[in-house]
């Protein structure tokens, strides 16, 4: 039997409105461990909200997300955080970092969350500032970082707490090809020699060509799972 | 890294900050001077009423209250000087007769108080002698009185000028006498001014035929914050017969006018602090609402709720205490100018006869307390750090994704 990092089985998010919205319809999506698989699909089609459900950031209607074989739907909100905190690692679209950390205060702050020792913190914070190339900008405060190099710190972030699998939503949206590029070698890197299961949402044909599993929405239903 | 995020945070955006600590640094200024200016209205009240001249703490006759008879004064005695001066932080006593009596002049006649006092022991122990406004101050054996400078102007007497007197004496006597102004007194208070007539204590003893008594003792301190202590250790050493009063019993009027106005002083400091509450309430969710999507972002990350709001919190609480410390300095010296260069209202001035109708000097001096400083500035922010609740409850109650999309 194969053990899934997600699960997600006849998931269904419905805004309810005069006019009902079916975001998400029926989703039945695996993830296996250190695959790299992008979510896409045209504006509106339920990517976000699928990878919001998937994150345990927002409830699914009906249906069921597992990860790594916990029920996340049974969960309350603050245990939902905690488990966050421990298994999920999040890259945002627009880097979401705090801006009166340094780039090594922003990579620190998961861990500090978690209650890391400070020894333990600062070489994680060095080796993974080092594998986005920022060894030398540790100090430097968002503001000071452009957005390639805020979506690098992002991502040293997201990978700070060991996360089971990162999901990554929309990463390369706010960023030129030369840093989105650098970006995606990064994280296939990281993928291929760390294992780290990387799952994004986009319509980024540079990131669908890098993915090597494409599942495509569309009106909230899954159409396509395609595997290179 | 809490703290420290929370003190980075407040100097993010440094022109809100500046309107919140311009908030709380104008808040503490101005119930800061209210306070002082009432708190130091009610010290000059008792330093002009009480300090002056009835004394923080009386002994008596235990008889002698509520009437304030002449035949409930007391025989002077050794023992009452041995367990006065034997009491801790008393540093004198002063002996006084005195009733009510009718003053004439050849044009008018007016009610007054006949005090009689030891003009040395006055001297030594209080300023008597430096209230002399005009003439000379009494001597022992003076056969003539001191009148209070608002009587002798209602009297039309000056220095120089006889006054007659006449009243009741001890047991139903009458008391009558004649005698030379030697000078005129002026006290704080405009209601002593416009009452006394003063007459050294031998003299006035014969006037009231009550030779070897006085009516009360004024017992002298070193400090007037320790008088009910001092009347509770005379409880247990006065001769029996005898009592220790402090001011709030021998003043009764005047504590309550002072609780009173103090109570309105809480209403007018009440809406104050609403005002202030309203101002700082309206800058807390500023700070909330453009820092939501942020917000949201630390909680998907899987920052606990309450960790959010506590480092919400110490930004709230580290600008209260800023803005109050720098508050209390900014303060200091508009108090103090106030202290040092009071408001004194003209005669015939609406205020003054506001002031006059409650016997006090038509005069605004503010307090240099630094207790009134530091209960402001610890007003200020304790009302700043519960108004923070409510962004704070806000922030538990937050739902990560409804705050990112904000």
């Amino acid at each position: 039997m194969t053990n899934y990092v997600i699960e997600t089985k006849s998931l269904t998010k419905t805004y309810e409105g005069i006019v009902p919205v079916y975001a998400v319809r029926g989703a039945d999506v695996t993830i296996e461990d250190n695959e790299f698989t992008a979510i896409i699909g045209p504006s509106g089609s339920g990517k976000t909200t699928l990878l919001n459900m998937i994150g345990g950031l927002d409830r699914p209607t009906s249906g069921s997300v597992k990860v790594n074989g916990h029920e996340l739907t049974g969960k309350t909100d603050s245990e939902l955080i905690d488990f966050r905190l421990k298994h999920i690692g999040f890259v945002f679209q627009s880097y979401n970092l705090i801006p009166v950390l340094t780039a090594k205060e922003n990579t620190e702050f998961i861990m500090l969350l978690q209650k890391i020792p400070k020894a333990q913190r600062d070489a994680r914070v060095e080796q993974l500032l080092g594998e986005v190339g920022l060894a030398d900008k540790m100090d430097k405060r968002p503001t000071e970082l452009s957005g390639g190099q805020q979506q690098r710190v992002a991502v040293a972030r997201a990978l700070a707490s060991k996360p089971d699998f990162v999901l990554a939503d929309e990463p390369t949206a706010n960023l030129d090809s030369a840093s989105a590029s650098n970006l995606l070698d990064i994280m296939a890197r990281l993928n291929k020699e760390e294992g780290i299961t990387f799952i994004f949402s986009t319509h980024d044909q540079r990131v669908i060509d890098r993915a090597r599993r494409v599942i495509t929405l569309e009106d909230g239903v899954v159409v396509r799972d395609e595997r290179r | 890294m809490l703290l420290r995020l929370a003190y980075r945070n407040i100097w993010r955006n440094k022109r809100r900050t500046a309107i919140t600590l311009m908030s709380v640094f104008f808040a503490v200024i101005l119930s800061t001077l209210m306070m002082s200016m009432k708190e130091g209205m009610y010290a000059r009240m008792m330093d002009s009423m009480i300090g002056a001249y009835s004394g923080f703490v009386q002994v008596q006759s235990a008889e002698y209250l509520p009437d304030r008879s002449l035949d409930d004064a007391l025989m002077m005695s050794d023992g009452i000087d041995s367990s006065i001066m034997s009491t801790r932080h008393v540093t004198g006593w002063v002996p006084r007769i005195e009733s009510f009596a009718l003053a004439a002049s050849d044009e008018t006649t007016k009610g007054a108080m006949v005090v009689g006092i030891d003009p040395v022991a006055e001297k030594d122990h209080t300023d008597m002698a430096a209230r002399v406004s005009d003439g000379a101050y009494l001597e022992p054996d003076d056969k003539a009185v001191l009148l209070g400078s608002g009587l002798a102007k209602k009297l039309g007497l000056a220095v120089g000028d006889t006054i007659v007197l006449i009243g009741m004496g001890y047991q139903g006597s009458t008391a009558t006498g004649k005698y030379p102004v030697k000078g005129l007194v002026k006290f704080g208070s405009p209601e002593l001014s416009k009452q006394l007539v003063i007459l050294p204590l031998k003299e006035a003893q014969w006037f009231f035929g009550a030779e070897g008594m006085c009516t009360n003792i004024v017992v002298l301190m070193d400090n007037s914050d320790r008088s009910t202590k001092i009347v509770s250790d005379l409880s247990g050493s006065l001769p029996t017969g005898l009592v220790a009063h402090d001011w709030e019993v021998l003043m009764p009027d005047l504590k309550h006018m002072i609780e009173t106005d103090r109570k309105e002083g809480y209403v007018f400091m009440f809406i104050l602090y609403m005002v202030i509450s309203f101002g700082i309430f309206g800058t807390m969710l500023m700070m909330l609402a453009e820092r939501m999507h942020e917000f949201g972002v630390l909680v998907a990350v899987g920052m606990k709720r309450w960790r959010l709001a506590a480092v919400f919190w110490l930004e709230v609480v580290m600008l209260a205490l800023l803005g109050s410390i720098l508050g209390m300095i900014g303060a200091l010296p508009v108090v103090s100018w106030f202290y040092y260069f009071p408001i004194t209202f003209g005669e015939g001035e609406e205020f003054t006869k506001m002031f006059e109708e409650y016997g006090m000097e038509p005069v605004m001096q503010s307090t240099v307390d630094i207790g009134v400083f530091a209960t402001q500035a610890l007003v200020v922010a304790a009302i700043t750090s519960v108004i923070a609740l409510y962004p704070m409850m806000r922030l538990l109650r937050m739902k990560a994704i409804v705050a990112m999309r904000s």
